[in-house]
């Protein structure tokens, strides 16, 4: 630090920066996607382990072996429900109350903003049927959950089935019993299952707002799995055999890309995403049967859930003593806050390089040309008395907010007036407007010039990107803090197109970098790159509509959920990167 | 054996087992007395409870103690005591499912006493009290201090017969996280004139005992009427064991019962033939009991286990209960009264208690007394109490509130809230999670923090006019509480204890913590705090000492340049 404090020192460190920033930026960039891309490999990537110890070193016994029951189960439940048309209550209740549970129902409707494409209503309704299995002696202080959806959309028949049967296997016993709900949820498990026979489990870890169950949950699982030898899948991928060649940790780049980017849209990956917003470790199981040879029947399911549920019944705590914050490249590896946040940092670092070669680039010239003789010839000398407007910074920033503000209130403000005046559907019109409105806020610089006095242009767009670049980056130092995929992809995108802008060069080639690192952008091309790592690949066309989908998705998800990426996105990075695309178009 | 009532209601009646030197309907009670009493209630949930009761009386003299234990005589003197009632228990009596029970406790363990008044020093006394039944129940009892002890203003009554009643003399404590194991029914058997070697209390197997939905142990000592006029008194120890057996389990899912299957006595006796009620109870009972027990009729099957002739050609009883139409799946009556509490919210910062009071009553309100201790590490603010029924505001007729004090007292509210016909009220305040310091969390992994139950106290009306009661003669669960008019019965419930995560360190961090902090903030806080306070300037070389300036001096009149 004494560095700092010599002024002549100083001056020569910030020469350094100057003379040195192109390359280093560059540099930072490329370190920070090449860390990425190498934490599936294994220096970076460890072996899970369990750390809690009432989990760990405690051994039980699974001893179920309804698997008949279940699938008795199912079909009765399936049959009840194409007889009804919707979920069978009162067959329901009934069977849970003749395998010994307390049996409760709950109807629940909410209203949404705005009818979703695919079933064209305002209004979603049901019914939840839940038992209450208590456990003996005990007070209805704590409770684990065992929970299977049963949307319209999903049959879920066996799960329900599997469900019961393990109910009335738990509720037989008399050692080891599962505690009863009407407590402090301690742990959640959701069922998703649609087959008698599977070929394989996957797991789905991510909840909304890409938050993640704590990482000793998962150990469970694959405990369970390696115990059973059942077929365990994470992003629907396997776990790659050979750790030692190449293809190991391709395979888990893969799987770790599939994991970010399902993190980054903070969109809950199963039915067990909304409990961990209420700091309820959860995950989803899920079913698949695929052409493999090999299946297993529900009694393997059954018991990997039974002995899960039994190890969770010796928590002596809540779950906590492992990770909260990981990355999973494989199900049995995953890699440390401590080790991935360095690939964000690099890359918010040029967004920190650049915002430092604008400071002293304006220091210096405010100081005087004989103080910064020195000044390499990249940054033009400048005029001493020119003096930075505060209205110059002040009004972009405003209008910029405000458009952010409009694109995050309108579309749903104005589906009605948009339903009455163009011949589209409310949910149509949201998206369309939305997308008005980002447009809308692209004519922005032209508008804008009229608001500023035109004196000293050049230190005003420097002043401009300077603030730009700091709120840029605390802006996606903080997202990264609490979804590191999501602040890792923006940052990824929008740094190049960020760092790049200038009113001066080849303005239409900026333009176009820019518009291809905008927020809007990025979840395009994100789409394309979940499409095709889920091996699905998606024309152009096609992209598109599935774009005006997701677009839909996240409103109704802010409004139904309380997803943060659309309000992030509108009235956060939004705004943001229209003061860079005003930087670009600042009149000289 | 009388049918109970019409058959939508078959779940009235109950199996009596007597048994005791001190028979009922002597009109002289001998000196010291002991009766004994098991009731058998099948629930209306399917599943069988069991309640023993021991009853010790005892006329209080000089270190004289032929069936009262001694310890526990030794204590009333030493303290001064008048009442004392302490339970331990594992479990929740669920009465929505179960019906209301005789005698509830709460789960962890329950002391309140009385003292005389002419003790000067109630706390120190209440502290030395706790410790000593600490040691003569084996439970952590000693951990009642004054942050959890209170002084009820209205809920707890003397159950005994009292002079006056200057609540002063109260103190009342729970420990919800108290584990109730074999270790505390050994010395609550020791505490029998028999121990566990003859009488009813030979039925107390630990191993059936702790196999339980609920296990529920207790002992109340009062003072009594000695006799019909009430010239004199005596000590009156009733020793109380609940215990509910989980129907489901043990019966495969059938609700016939036996009491060989809850434990083995001897060998299964036959099954009655006759099929044409609902209910029926094997081998036929010599003498029935019908009153009205907690606001409804009951009829009740006695076996006096003196009378020979219960056991004359068989030297064993295996009593058998069988239903004649197989149990309905749908959902069991609700009692008129009962509440279901719980903590809403999530995170680590805020929350709310709330208590849900259901009035079932088709048509009567009644008045119910709620007291509720909180620890002081929640922080209840009070301004948020908030109490609804059917929608309205429901303004509570009396109110208590004691405020806590950090790590001395604990919060105190009691309220008589008058409960509208068939409705539910809501009480509901919210609290603020203090934190602690590191030494007062639990040393061992914990789930949480127990927050104590609340306490009901009611007047529920009842179904049908009850006779006042001959003391006794009636059965003993029937005389505990002091009856108080026809139309009405006391009932005191608890409610569910909570458990509250309170914002925990993670105690092995601070070392890994401390030294980056330190590192961090000698390192870079002081650079960084020099470089942003501070302007710096270039300092132009000083003129120099004395000898400089005197050889400037000569330089200058030589007209050479100054140094």
């Amino acid at each position: 630090m004494g560095l700092l404090s010599d002024p002549v020192r100083r001056r020569a460190l910030a020469r350094l920066v100057l003379r040195l920033n192109a390359p280093l930026c560059v540099l930072s960039y490329v370190a920070g996607i090449a860390w990425f891309l190498a934490l599936a490999f294994p220096p970076l990537t460890q072996r899970t382990y369990m750390s809690e110890n009432a989990m760990g070193s405690t051994m039980v016994e699974e001893q179920f072996a309804g698997g008949e029951r279940a699938r008795s189960f199912a079909r009765d439940f399936a049959a009840h429900r194409r007889k009804s048309g919707a979920l069978p209550v009162a067959w329901l209740e009934r069977t849970m109350r003749s395998v010994g549970l307390e049996v409760y129902t709950q109807s629940f409707s909410r209203k949404l903003p705005f009818p979703d494409e695919t079933h064209e209503r305002y209004m979603v309704s049901g019914i939840n049927v839940y038992g209450i299995l208590r456990a003996p002696r005990a007070a209805s202080t704590e409770s684990l959950v065992l929970t299977v959806p049963c949307g319209p959309e999903s049959p879920n028949s066996q799960a329900v089935g599997l469900m019961l049967a393990l109910a009335a296997h738990f509720r037989g016993m008399q050692s080891s019993p599962l505690q009863g709900r009407a407590g402090a949820i301690q742990a959640a498990v959701a069922l998703e299952l649609s087959s008698d026979v599977v070929t394989s489990l996957d797991v789905a870890v991510e909840g909304l707002n890409g938050q993640l169950p704590n990482l000793d949950l998962l150990n469970l699982f694959q405990t369970f799995c390696q115990k059973g030898g059942l077929l365990c899948t994470l992003q629907g991928k396997l776990q790659p055999q050979d750790w030692t060649s190449a293809d190991g940790p391709l395979q888990g780049v893969q799987t770790l890309l599939l994991m970010a980017l399902q993190q980054a849209s903070g969109h809950p990956h199963g039915a067990h995403g909304l409990f961990l917003r209420y700091r309820v470790e959860a995950l989803t199981l899920r079913g698949v049967n695929s052409f493999r040879q090999y299946k297993y029947d529900l009694v393997a399911v059954g018991k990997a859930l039974e002995g899960m549920f039994r190890k969770l019944n010796h928590l002596l705590e809540r779950l906590h003593q492992s990770f909260f914050f990981y990355l999973l490249p494989t199900l049995s590896r995953f890699v440390s806050i401590g080790l991935y946040m360095p690939a964000a940092g690099f890359l918010l670092l040029v967004l920190g390089l650049k915002a430092l070669e604008l400071w002293v680039q304006l220091h210096e010239a405010g100081v005087g040309p004989e103080e910064a003789g020195g000044t390499p010839g990249s940054s033009p000398p400048l005029p001493a008395t020119q003096r930075v407007g505060l209205a110059s910074l002040v009004a972009p920033l405003l209008i910029s907010q405000a458009v952010g503000l409009a694109l995050y209130v309108l579309p749903v403000l104005g589906q009605h007036v948009a339903a009455q005046h163009f011949p589209v559907a409310e949910a149509e019109a949201v998206v369309l407007t939305l997308l008005a409105v980002y447009a809308a806020g692209l004519a922005l610089p032209h508008s804008t010039h009229w608001v500023l006095s035109t004196q000293a242009p050049d230190r005003s767009w420097m002043a401009l990107k300077l603030v730009a670049l700091i709120y840029l980056a605390l802006q996606l130092a903080c997202i990264t803090l609490t979804n590191f995929s999501l602040g890792f992809l923006l940052a990824a995108t929008m740094v190049p197109g960020a760092a790049l802008t200038k009113p001066s060069g080849p303005r239409p080639l900026r333009a176009a970098l820019l518009v291809l690192t905008s927020p809007a952008a990025a979840l395009l091309g994100g789409l394309f790159l979940w499409q095709r790592l889920q091996e699905a690949p998606v024309s152009l066309a096609e992209g598109w509509r599935l774009f005006l989908a997701v677009l839909a998705q996240g409103v109704l998800a802010h409004h139904t959920y309380g997803a943060l990426l659309f309000p992030l996105l509108a009235l956060g990075l939004f705004p943001c990167w229209l003061l860079f695309w005003n930087v670009l178009f600042w009149k000289r | 054996l009388a049918g109970a009532g019409p058959l939508g209601a078959p779940l009235s009646l109950l199996v009596l087992l007597l048994l005791g030197p001190g028979v009922w309907g002597q009109t002289e009670p001998p000196r010291d007395s002991l009766r004994e009493e098991l009731v058998i209630t099948p629930l209306p949930s399917g599943d069988v409870a069991a309640t023993f009761q021991f009853r010790t009386r005892w006329i209080r003299s000089l270190s004289h103690y032929r069936l009262f234990p001694k310890a526990l005589g030794q204590l009333i003197s030493k303290y001064s005591l008048r009442e004392l009632h302490l339970s331990l228990t594992q479990g929740f009596w669920r009465t929505r499912y179960w019906g209301t029970p005789f005698l509830q406790a709460p789960s962890g363990a329950e002391l309140w006493a009385w003292f005389q008044d002419t003790v000067t020093d109630v706390d120190k006394s209440w502290k030395e009290l706790s410790n000593v039944l600490s040691g003569i129940f084996c439970a952590s009892l000693n951990f009642i201090d004054s942050t959890n002890t209170v002084t009820p203003s209205a809920s707890f009554k003397p159950l005994g017969l009292a002079n006056g009643t200057d609540h002063s003399f109260l103190r009342y404590a729970v420990l919800p996280r108290e584990v109730v194991c074999t270790e505390n029914l050994t010395p609550w058997k020791k505490l029998l004139p028999c121990s566990s070697k003859a009488g009813l209390s030979v039925l107390l197997k630990a191993d059936r005992l702790f196999h339980t939905s609920y296990h529920s142990q207790a002992v109340h000592i009062r003072p009594v009427c000695r006799d019909a006029r009430c010239a004199s008194i005596s000590w009156e120890l009733r020793q109380t064991l609940s215990v509910v057996f989980d129907a489901f389990v043990t019966g495969q899912g059938k609700q016939d019962w036996s009491l060989f299957r809850i434990r083995s006595l001897c060998g299964p006796l036959p099954l009655c033939p006759q099929d044409n009620e609902t209910l029926e109870v094997y081998p036929p009972p010599l003498t029935t009991y019908q009153d009205v027990v907690l606001g409804t009729r009951k009829t009740y099957a006695v076996y006096d286990l003196l009378d020979t002739a219960v056991i004359n050609n068989s030297r064993s009883l295996n009593l058998q209960l069988k239903w004649k139409r197989p149990p309905g799946n749908e959902a069991p009556p609700t009692p008129f009264l009962y509440a279901q509490r719980y903590v809403s919210g999530y995170g680590l910062h805020n929350g709310e208690l709330s208590t849900l009071l259901y009035n079932t009553h088709p048509y009567r309100a009644f008045p119910v007394l709620l007291l509720d201790t909180v620890p002081w590490y929640l922080r209840l603010y009070v301004h948020t109490l908030t109490i609804t029924s059917k929608g309205k505001e429901n303004k509570p007729s009396y109110i208590h509130y004691q405020p806590a004090q950090d790590r001395m007292q604990p919060h105190l509210l009691e309220m008589l809230i008058q409960l509208p016909a068939s409705s539910v009220t809501k009480v509901s305040i919210q609290f603020e999670r203090a934190l602690l310091k590191w030494t007062e969390y639990t040393p061992d992994p914990n789930h949480g923090f127990y927050v104590s139950p609340s306490v009901l106290s009611a007047l529920v009306p009842s179904e049908v006019t009850a006779q006042p009661v001959d003391w006794e003669e009636s059965p003993l669960f029937n005389t505990l509480f002091p009856a108080s008019d026809s139309s009405s019965y006391f009932m005191r419930l608890y409610t569910e204890p909570l458990l509250v995560s309170l914002p925990t360190p993670d105690f092995s961090m601070p070392y890994n913590v401390i030294c980056l902090t330190c590192t961090v903030v000698a390192v870079c806080y002081g650079s960084f705090y020099n470089l942003l306070t501070r302007t710096f300037q270039i300092e132009e070389p000083s003129k120099g000492g004395l000898a400089r300036r005197l050889a400037n001096l000569i330089r200058r009149a030589r007209g050479v340049p100054p140094l």
